[in-house]
């Protein structure tokens, strides 16, 4: 050791020098493989996730009981949804009618299995439309920038500025004048359109966001430094990373479009009256709040949407849960 | 160092057998920390060792009862003049936090709260320790940042943490530490956020204040060449337990414990000599001209005679780029000059390292070359070619056949979604190599050169650690035989025995491939153990262009001069090489 350093030379009391047995501490091999566990990706970890969570669960009981009335509504039904008369009208429960009968003298059960697949259909279709037009707006704009991103950003701030269902009202009404007979599809598309119109800003605003994050990564560099075209690193490398808060988005929105659907055909502009949903029944049942007798036929209805609606917000929930980098933490 | 007058003969603070644990998801305890034993005494140094996950933040933490999370002491005693605090009540803890043990933490960004003027922020230290109120606290707060060294201090203790740079921040938070005037400071890798001539600074600076004021200091660091500098007595941590401890020059001189062995044997700061391959250099640029014929069908001339053409790779010529930021006024705009006038050239078979401090514009030229910035003006050409003025597209894929880069976050670099193999699959398929099945045979190659086993192909980039993703990247970069790899801060995010590791195997390769590299760093260490000829960039200018020997011996320029001086560790003698070679020091780092 060098004399003139100003460091102690002779340790004091605690400070000896101490060198630990190396059985203690085994030398491990640097920066070793660890190649007993299974390789797993990140969507397959999301998904052990959520399969821990009980929310997940709930939501999939509903969903999965939704989908089986829509598809084989017999099953919980012998009586036709269509079938009135009104010397049945307002009825209590008798075999084979469990809720009674509406004003009109339907089967009140048998109308809400029925119009589960109008409501879920609106649901189901508004979401991928929206969707579809926000990721591929969403990214262009965040991709492309400059002028693509000027127009679709100003677009998108315009129709995010009306109200969802102000606007769907006037659009509907619109349509029903010029188009008044329009049959199940025909009925269902326009309401579908009309959401879709006044909601496709919300998933664009979040996939330019996620995409300006995703964009400016190294491996987007890297890829472009591999050869890889600008579009096909957009499609390969950029969205697939950028699009888990979409999903969430989606999951949780599908239950809106069931609402809003809902207060649309509830307010007359929805689906018309000729087409079975849980809208129309409730818009017609109104009428018993006033007598304040016979609710269940209000009742019905309103709690097959609210469980509907609560099935997909809680399986939106745990979607976020399991993608949300955040949530995970806790 | 007063220490020797004013120490007393019992300790300030010594941690007995000290376990911590961490909780995790089934509530079971991880150890963090195991059986250390550790003394500090009145007005000393004392430096805690160890790369990421050693448990050496852990136990500083555990000190003044802040460890974070499900953390808690599960074992032995940490007693502070006297008095054991490890099973202290909370407000007993909270009573010695800034009045007797003071912090200085590791990220000077995100340590000062961004609403709130820097000297409101000391003066909430002084007042909660009842140290001054009011005017006298104002007034003590413009002492206390004078004295850390923040000239102007009183208009600075007025300005919003966003008007400092990283090293004033730094400063703010040591004056933030010191205000109460406590007995042991911990200094948890306060400098590894900033620039090395900062860090030179704050530390010179810290340890002169520290030394008048008697304060003691514990001072927890990944490198050990700056450890070994600052501290008398030296702690070195590996997997939550301590391997060896003992004064600092002895410990660098002559380590005992293996771990420290391999630890010193890959400091980069304290290593003094170009890595070294079973080739000679000259072979090396030999292969790489033969690469070159071979690769791009050019009748170059035979290398014992090379023709100045052939011989460099790159060619960059008055290359510049002007940034266009927003100015003053709404419609108004600024140019900042990035990158001023930069001229150099890469020799087949070498590597030339670009090192500057942050904001010099070292990785705007990497993005240049490599072709993905526009450049304002000038030239960069490979093999001839203009890099820029590429159009077409079996030009563009010639081009980027030539040249890949590896970067520098080996956590971003990878596409998380990608299995490694599809992730070094996608070169050979963006350029229609082989059939699935050769691809296949030439990705298990490419893992092997890498010193991977083949079984990762099947994994994610999440399931591989930072040194780990960094080989796949380099993997992925070889895939298309390059004759040029740009590194842009390859190895500077990676703990100290991997970063060796993986200049190692730069260099390995190097010989194997004839590789040419263009190294981007800020660490001078680095680019003594790989390079052969340097730019010092300041500013988005070049200062000084030598070989490294040129650069190491007799820097021109005084701003090199600088960077060397702070290198950490730089000016300490190494036993091993003085006692002959003879010691075991220099082991290989096989794996």
């Amino acid at each position: 050791m060098p004399e003139n350093t100003p460091r102690r030379s002779t340790p004091r009391p605690g400070q000896e020098r101490f060198v630990a047995p190396v059985e203690d501490t085994p030398l491990a091999a640097i920066d070793n493989v660890d190649i007993d566990v299974a390789p797993e990706s990140q969507w397959k970890e999301a998904w052990k996730r959520m399969r821990r969570s009980p929310l997940f669960w709930t939501s999939l009981t509903i969903l999965a009981f939704l989908a089986v009335m829509i598809a084989f509504p017999r099953l919980f039904t012998d009586a036709d949804p269509r079938y009135a008369q009104l010397s049945d009208s307002l009825e209590p429960a008798r075999p084979g009618h469990p809720f009674g009968f509406t004003k009109q003298g339907a089967d009140v059960w048998a109308r809400t299995v029925y119009g589960a697949r109008a409501s879920v259909a609106v649901g189901v279709l508004t979401t991928i439309i929206f969707v579809l037009v926000g990721v591929v707006t969403g990214a262009v704009a965040a991709y492309y920038g400059k002028f693509a991103d000027t127009v679709i950003s100003r677009t998108s701030d315009i129709f995010f500025s009306i109200p969802l269902l102000l606007g769907c009202i006037v659009v509907v009404s619109v349509i029903n004048n010029t188009w008044p007979d329009r049959g199940f599809w025909g009925a269902v598309m326009v309401i579908v359109l009309a959401l879709s119109l006044f909601a496709w800003p919300q998933i664009t605003r979040q996939m330019r966001a996620a995409v300006l994050e995703v964009k400016n990564l190294e491996f987007v560099d890297a890829a472009r430094a591999i050869g890889a075209s600008s579009r096909a690193n957009l499609i390969r490398h950029i969205v697939p990373n950028a699009i888990g808060p979409v999903i969430v988005t989606a999951t949780i929105s599908l239950g809106v479009f069931i609402v809003s659907e809902a207060t649309l055909s509830f307010l007359g502009l929805g689906l018309p009256g000729s087409v079975m949903s849980w809208g129309n029944d409730i818009a017609a049942a109104e009428v018993q709040i006033r007598s304040g007798e016979h609710l269940r036929v209000l009742a019905v209805p309103s709690v097959a949407l609210a469980v509907t609606v609560l099935g997909f917000i809680l399986l939106g929930e745990s979607v976020r849960e399991a993608l949300d980098p955040k949530a995970r933490k806790k | 160092m007063n220490a020797a007058t004013t120490a007393g003969s019992a300790p300030l603070l010594h941690i007995r057998d000290l376990d911590v644990a961490f909780r995790n998801e089934k509530k079971q305890p991880v150890p963090a920390v195991r059986g250390a034993n550790l003394t500090v005494y009145e007005g000393q140094t004392v430096a805690i060792v160890g790369e990421s996950g050693s448990g050496k933040s852990t136990t500083a933490h555990a000190i003044i009862g802040l460890l974070p999370g499900t953390g808690h002491v599960t074992g032995g005693e940490i007693l502070f003049e006297g008095q054991d605090i490890a099973q202290a009540r909370k407000q007993d803890i909270v009573a010695l936090r800034g009045s007797s043990i003071g912090l200085v933490p590791q990220d000077p960004m995100s340590n000062l709260n961004p609403l709130w003027k820097v000297g409101h922020q000391i003066k909430e230290a002084l007042v909660a320790n009842g140290v001054a109120t009011g005017k006298a606290a104002d007034a003590r707060v413009v002492e206390l940042l004078e004295e850390a060294g923040l000239p102007d201090a009183a208009r600075r203790a007025q300005q919003y943490p966003h008007e400092f740079s990283g090293g004033m921040r730094q400063r703010a938070l040591i004056a933030m530490g010191l205000a109460a005037r406590p007995k042991l400071l911990i200094a948890d890798e306060p400098t590894s956020a900033l620039d090395v001539t900062v860090q030179k600074q704050i530390l010179d600076h810290l340890d002169t204040l520290t030394d008048e004021l008697g304060v003691a200091v514990l001072l927890i660091t990944h490198d050990l060449g700056l450890a070994a500098e600052r501290a008398d007595h030296l702690v070195v941590m590996y997997k939550g337990q301590i391997v060896e401890s003992g004064p600092a020059l002895e410990i660098l001189q002559d380590p005992h414990h293996p771990y420290t062995q391999r630890l010193v044997a890959s400091a980069p700061s304290l290593a003094s000599q170009r890595l070294s391959s079973g080739k000679q250099r000259s072979e090396v640029r030999e292969a790489a001209h033969k690469q070159a014929r071979h690769g791009g069908g050019e009748s170059a001339a035979v290398p014992a005679d090379v023709g100045r053409a052939s011989d460099d790779v790159i060619e960059v010529e008055g290359l510049t780029k002007v940034f266009t930021l927003p100015g003053k006024g709404p419609f108004g705009k600024t140019d900042f000059v990035a990158v001023d006038d930069l001229s150099f050239s890469l020799r087949r078979g070498t590597t030339t390292a670009i090192v500057g401090e942050s904001g010099s514009g070292k990785s705007t030229v990497a993005r240049m070359v490599l072709g993905l910035l526009e450049p304002t003006s000038g030239t960069v050409k490979l093999d001839g070619v203009d890099v820029a003025g590429v159009r077409r597209k079996e030009d563009r894929l010639r081009l980027r056949r030539t040249m890949q880069p590896v970067f520098q976050n080996p956590y971003a670099s990878l596409d998380p979604l990608f299995t490694i193999y599809r992730s070094i699959e996608e070169p050979l398929r963006v350029h229609g190599i082989g059939t699935e099945k050769e691809r296949e045979g030439r990705i298990r190659d490419l893992l092997e050169k890498v010193s991977l086993p083949t079984s990762v192909m099947r994994r994610f980039p999440h399931e591989l650690s930072g040194g780990q993703r960094q080989r796949v990247a380099i993997a992925r970069a070889l895939a298309l035989e390059p004759e040029v790899v740009i590194c842009d801060e390859a190895v500077s995010a990676l703990d100290v025995l991997v970063q060796a590791q993986i200049l190692t195997l730069l260099n390995d390769l190097q010989a194997e491939l004839g590789l040419s590299y263009l190294f981007i760093t800020h660490d001078l260490a680095v680019v003594r153990q790989i390079a052969d000829d340097v730019l010092v960039m300041q500013n988005g200018r070049v200062v000084e262009a030598a070989s490294v020997e040129q650069v190491f011996s007799a820097p021109q320029q005084e701003y090199t001069r600088l960077l060397l001086e702070a290198i950490p560790g730089a000016s300490i003698p190494l036993g091993v090489v003085e006692a002959g070679g003879s010691s075991a020091a220099r082991i290989d780092l096989d794996d």
